[in-house]
């Protein structure tokens, strides 16, 4: 561009003519010169069109605050309550001298921690070698991994009871089987701590997975392209290249795992519980038991959300304000590094992760579906349609299940995913003041354990002037505001990857905010969006923890069907549910994404 | 009296019991028998469905509103099963918050139906067959809640693991260190079934017995109905407690498993049904209560359900175990209502979940 140096020129916006051709070697200067000036006359009041898009953010804004704030300032005032309504400290005193409240706290922690550890030592080499190498299989194997996030924990959690129960589990009857050791003994022992933390790490890596695998599809093979021509050898590109510009996504995985694994309800109800022990969340539904205990319940996840805020303020001054922006309108096809005989070892490797959440689970229930005792190998002295035919036809809490899973599902993805995009448009932009809440506030959610949070919807919402308790739409508030948190981090993510200077050449060329979100940002992360929408009605599908204060009778869905037909020990029954619930979920998965594969909308080939 | 499945001294015991509970208000007018009349049915088909909310064991729901269903075409019933416990709790949460969705309620915990006629929740309904056949003592002279069903809460092993002369036989065989690890029972803030089960047990063991057997890092599920489940699995080998039911059916289907009635005595379950006032159905839910403690449906109790009926007329399955042949425990809902906040904190405190 002649006449433009790297120096910072002044222009008004709309008023001349801005030549924004792409010319080679005086690109990065002038995009930067354009992006010094672009940015602070980005503030100035474009006419009426962006007078428009204010509102509308605006309104957003309220719109969150009503859904978090709300349900979040009764939990406080219940905390800070005695039985009598009076202001008192002595719900945070019982919690901290009684130590049937330290215990689970602690074990709580423990769990969550391990539960990250090692879903970030298993997803992170998963994730690399889907995006990077030229291991074979690798569609199947993201395939594979969505599968297991499908699956629901709790689902995951009965499986592993069929496979592990110290006596009759199939895994431990093929071990006695194989090494003659007498019935006493048994190789895995599901009813324990680390039979929690196994089952909960199962279902919570393909978080870790799905972040690090996106971020490593995003990094262009240019950069990787540079190490190599100067002289980097394959380890040193991924050390110095790749790696750290996978962090971002690494470190929100595995505080999205944390998180998670720390407000798990159903695995540890189910497996927990036998086993002796509370964790958290078990201990706060115990208080819920009739007569409801709302102030040391609301006391008690106080310390959880306490502890998620300082983790989240970590993770910012861990990446702080680097930008790692790999979408920059300029890019190449990632150069896959080459396995050669390494392929089968790596290929054993992700085979034996993957046996764990999916190949094994789903077998066991297969099983239980077709025999009479469900920890019996299906043989021809016990094989049984009765199962499947009492589900259908018996059952009579079936078909409403199905219905309000399916109508909660797909409305709380559609209107979840437009939360998510605006809110992370807001923030990641800076679009309005105030941003910086917004963020928090839409992140904050994921502090208030599933269970909590249905208590404080059912405090909100069970009363005048807005009753809702009873509805469909009480459920319909607990999902969204659940699924938000991680949809957010999710568009959040993938809009850090994509600069902000595509979005401003727009704006330079004078479109509102609007009309650039429409035509230049959200085609971009079309991928994005369509795996949160994904994302969020899987997420619905497999929500136990909130449900369970929420529904009645009218408006049980699948989840809370199946936790009861556990809690009465009807394995046959569950197995069948089960695997109808992961065909539906896969079918309007694979429908909503037309190709077998996740995230197979992206901008270069596989 | 060869048909009649109680022996003149349980009658008595019975009577005595609930003659100083609440329940049996001192001569009181009985409510008015209803039959079955063609008027009802109509009704009941023009409202087209109820919901049935129980704490029976899911298969045996099920079926007592298919047969419903096949008897009467034009009426779904709804199974709305949980833990007797949780039933309370949810309709409960329900009514508080003018939610009414349930027509009839089962359930196996006579403690209940104190509070709810304390609430007056309940619909003052008494089938003509009830009032003709039943015993008095075995439903409210108003008409609000009838016996629908009997049995106790057992101890049990699986065959495969135990053989019959190393079976415990007695409560106090349960202390026993061999079956450290062993056992598997359920929780009294769950099931209707294992909270009177609890409080017989305090009555006549005390807590400490209790206290020793949580040393025995005892399985804990939830539903009576699971430990029977879990012995036809071979999960656990003893039960220390759970249906006594649910092993009959298992035994009869071939399972490996087998009951024991401990030799301290045996708790004994009623469990009685009810109309409520605020049904969205009330005819369909009346023809249901009508239903259910016919004679039809009281031998389905006894022939699928291996359950115990109060109906004077059922007839037991020949070589089976009659009541009258176990020494049982009494039954008592008024106390239950006392002592059931109690017995949930101490039985969570006493074995930590």
């Amino acid at each position: 561009m002649a006449g433009l140096g790297p120096a910072i020129h002044v222009f008004l916006l709309g008023h001349e003519d801005v030549d924004a051709r792409d010319k080679p070697g005086h690109d990065v200067s002038t995009v930067a010169a354009f992006m010094t000036i672009a940015l602070p006359a980005a503030g100035i009041p474009q006419r009426t069109k962006l007078d428009l898009s204010r509102p509308i953010l605006i309104l957003f804004a309220a719109v969150l605050c009503a859904l978090i704030v709300l349900p979040m300032s009764w939990l406080v005032y219940y905390s800070l309550v005695d039985r009598g309504g009076a202001f008192t400290l002595g719900n945070f005193v019982t919690l901290a001298t009684d130590p049937t409240f330290i215990d689970p706290l602690l074990t709580t922690l423990i769990l969550a921690v391990s539960s990250s550890i090692i879903c970030c030592a298993v997803a992170a080499p998963m994730g690399w070698l889907v995006a990077r190498t030229d291991l074979p299989l690798r569609r199947t194997v993201r395939a594979l991994v969505t599968a297991s996030f499908v699956t629901p924990p709790f689902l995951g959690a009965i499986a592993w009871e069929l496979l592990a129960a110290p006596n009759s589990g199939l895994l431990n009857k093929l071990y006695r089987a194989v090494t003659g050791a007498p019935q006493d003994e048994h190789l895995f022992n599901i009813y324990s701590l680390e039979g929690v933390i196994f089952v909960i790490s199962c279902y919570t890596f393909p978080y870790v997975f799905v972040l690090l695998a996106n971020a490593l599809d995003r990094i262009p093979g240019d950069l990787e392209d540079a190490s190599s021509i100067l002289g980097g050898r394959t380890w040193t590109t991924a050390r110095r290249i790749t790696i750290p510009l996978a962090l971002p996504a690494l470190v929100a995985g595995a505080l999205v795992a944390f998180l998670q694994a720390m407000t798990l309800f159903g695995s540890p109800a189910i497996l927990a519980i036998p086993a002796g022990f509370h964790t958290m969340t078990t201990k706060i539904w115990s208080l819920f038991n009739y007569p409801p205990k709302p102030e040391l319940a609301a006391a008690a996840s106080i310390p959880l959300l306490v502890l998620t805020v300082l983790l989240l303020r970590g993770e910012h001054l861990v990446l702080g304000r680097r930008g790692y922006s790999v979408v920059g309108g300029k890019g190449g096809d990632p150069r896959l590094i080459r396995l050669g005989s390494l392929q089968w070892l790596a290929l054993a490797f992700v085979f034996l992760v993957l046996l764990c959440p999916v190949f094994l689970p789903y077998g066991a229930l297969l099983n239980a579906t077709f025999s009479r005792v469900a920890t019996s190998f299906v043989w021809f002295d016990n094989f049984t349609l009765h199962n499947i035919y009492f589900v259908f036809f018996e059952l009579s809490a079936t078909p409403l299940a199905v219905k309000n899973t399916f109508v909660l599902g797909i409305s709380s993805a559609t209107v979840g995913t437009i939360l998510a995009l605006v809110i992370a448009y807001l923030t990641s932009r800076r679009a309005i003041r105030g941003y910086r809440t917004l963020g928090f506030l839409a992140t904050a959610p994921v502090a208030i354990p599933g269970i909590v949070l249905g208590v404080g919807l059912f405090l909100s919402y069970a009363r005048p002037p807005l009753v809702l308790y009873g509805t469909l739409w009480i459920l319909f508030l607990a999902f969204v505001t659940i699924a938000l948190p991680a949809a957010y981090q999710q568009m959040q993510s993938a809009f850090r990857a994509v600069h902000p200077d595509l979005e401003d050449a727009s704006r330079i060329l004078g479109s509102s905010r609007l009309r650039t979100l429409r035509d230049i940002t959200a085609p971009l992360l079309r991928t994005s969006v369509i795996a949160t929408w994904c994302f969020i009605f899987v997420g619905v599908i497999r929500e136990l923890s909130a449900a369970i204060m929420l529904f009645t009778s009218e408006t049980k869905v699948i989840s809370v069907l199946i936790f009861d037909l556990n809690e009465s020990g009807d394995l046959g029954a569950i197995s069948v549910l089960g695997l109808i619930m992961l065909a539906i979920t896969f079918t309007v998965v694979i429908a909503v994404n037309r190709i077998p594969g996740f995230g197979d909308a992206r901008l270069r080939n596989a | 009296m060869s048909k009649f499945p109680f022996s003149r001294r349980d009658v008595l015991k019975a009577s005595a019991a609930l003659g100083a509970s609440v329940f049996a208000a001192p001569s009181r007018a009985q409510a008015e028998a209803s039959p079955i009349t063609p008027e009802l049915v109509a009704a009941a088909r023009k409202e087209g469905k109820l919901a049935f909310y129980t704490a029976m064991d899911l298969p045996v729901a099920e079926k007592f509103g298919k047969t419903f269903e096949a008897k009467f075409p034009g009426i779904t019933v709804r199974v709305e099963r949980s833990g007797a416990e949780r039933v309370f709790q949810r309709i409960g949460q329900e009514m508080d918050s003018r939610i009414h969705a349930v027509d009839v309620v089962n359930s196996a915990d006579g403690a209940h139906f104190i509070v709810w006629k304390r609430n007056d929740w309940l619909a003052p309904y008494l089938p003509e067959e009830v009032a003709r056949h039943y015993p008095p003592q075995y439903y409210d002279p108003d008409g609000l809640w009838v016996t629908t069903r009997v049995w106790l809460s057992s101890l049990g092993y699986n065959t495969n693991l135990v053989k019959p002369e190393e079976a415990p036989k007695s409560f106090a065989d349960l202390l026993d260190p061999k079956w450290m690890g062993k056992m598997v029972k359920a929780h009294p803030a769950y099931s209707g079934t294992i909270m009177t089960a609890t409080f017989q047990i305090v009555r006549e063991l005390g807590w400490g017995y209790l206290e020793k057997l949580a040393r025995q890092k005892v399985m804990q599920v939830q539903s009576s109905t699971d430990p029977p489940k879990k012995l036809a699995l071979g999960e656990r080998a003893v039960m220390a407690d759970g249906n006594d039911y649910n092993l009959v059916q298992l035994k009869e289907a071939g399972q490996p498993v087998e009951v024991v009635y401990p030799q301290e005595g045996t708790p004994l379950v009623t469990g009685p049904s009810a109309v409520f006032k605020s049904a969205p159905n009330p005819n369909a839910a009346r023809l249901f209560q009508n239903w259910l403690h016919s004679l039809e449906a009281q031998q389905l109790l006894v022939d699928f359900a291996r359950q115990h009926s109060v109906h004077p007329l059922v007839q037991e399955k020949p070589g089976a175990r009659k009541l009258s042949d176990i020494k049982l425990w009494k039954d008592d809902p008024a106390g239950v209502e006392q002592a059931s906040e109690q017995i949930k904190a101490r039985y969570a405190q006493i074995f930590r979940v």
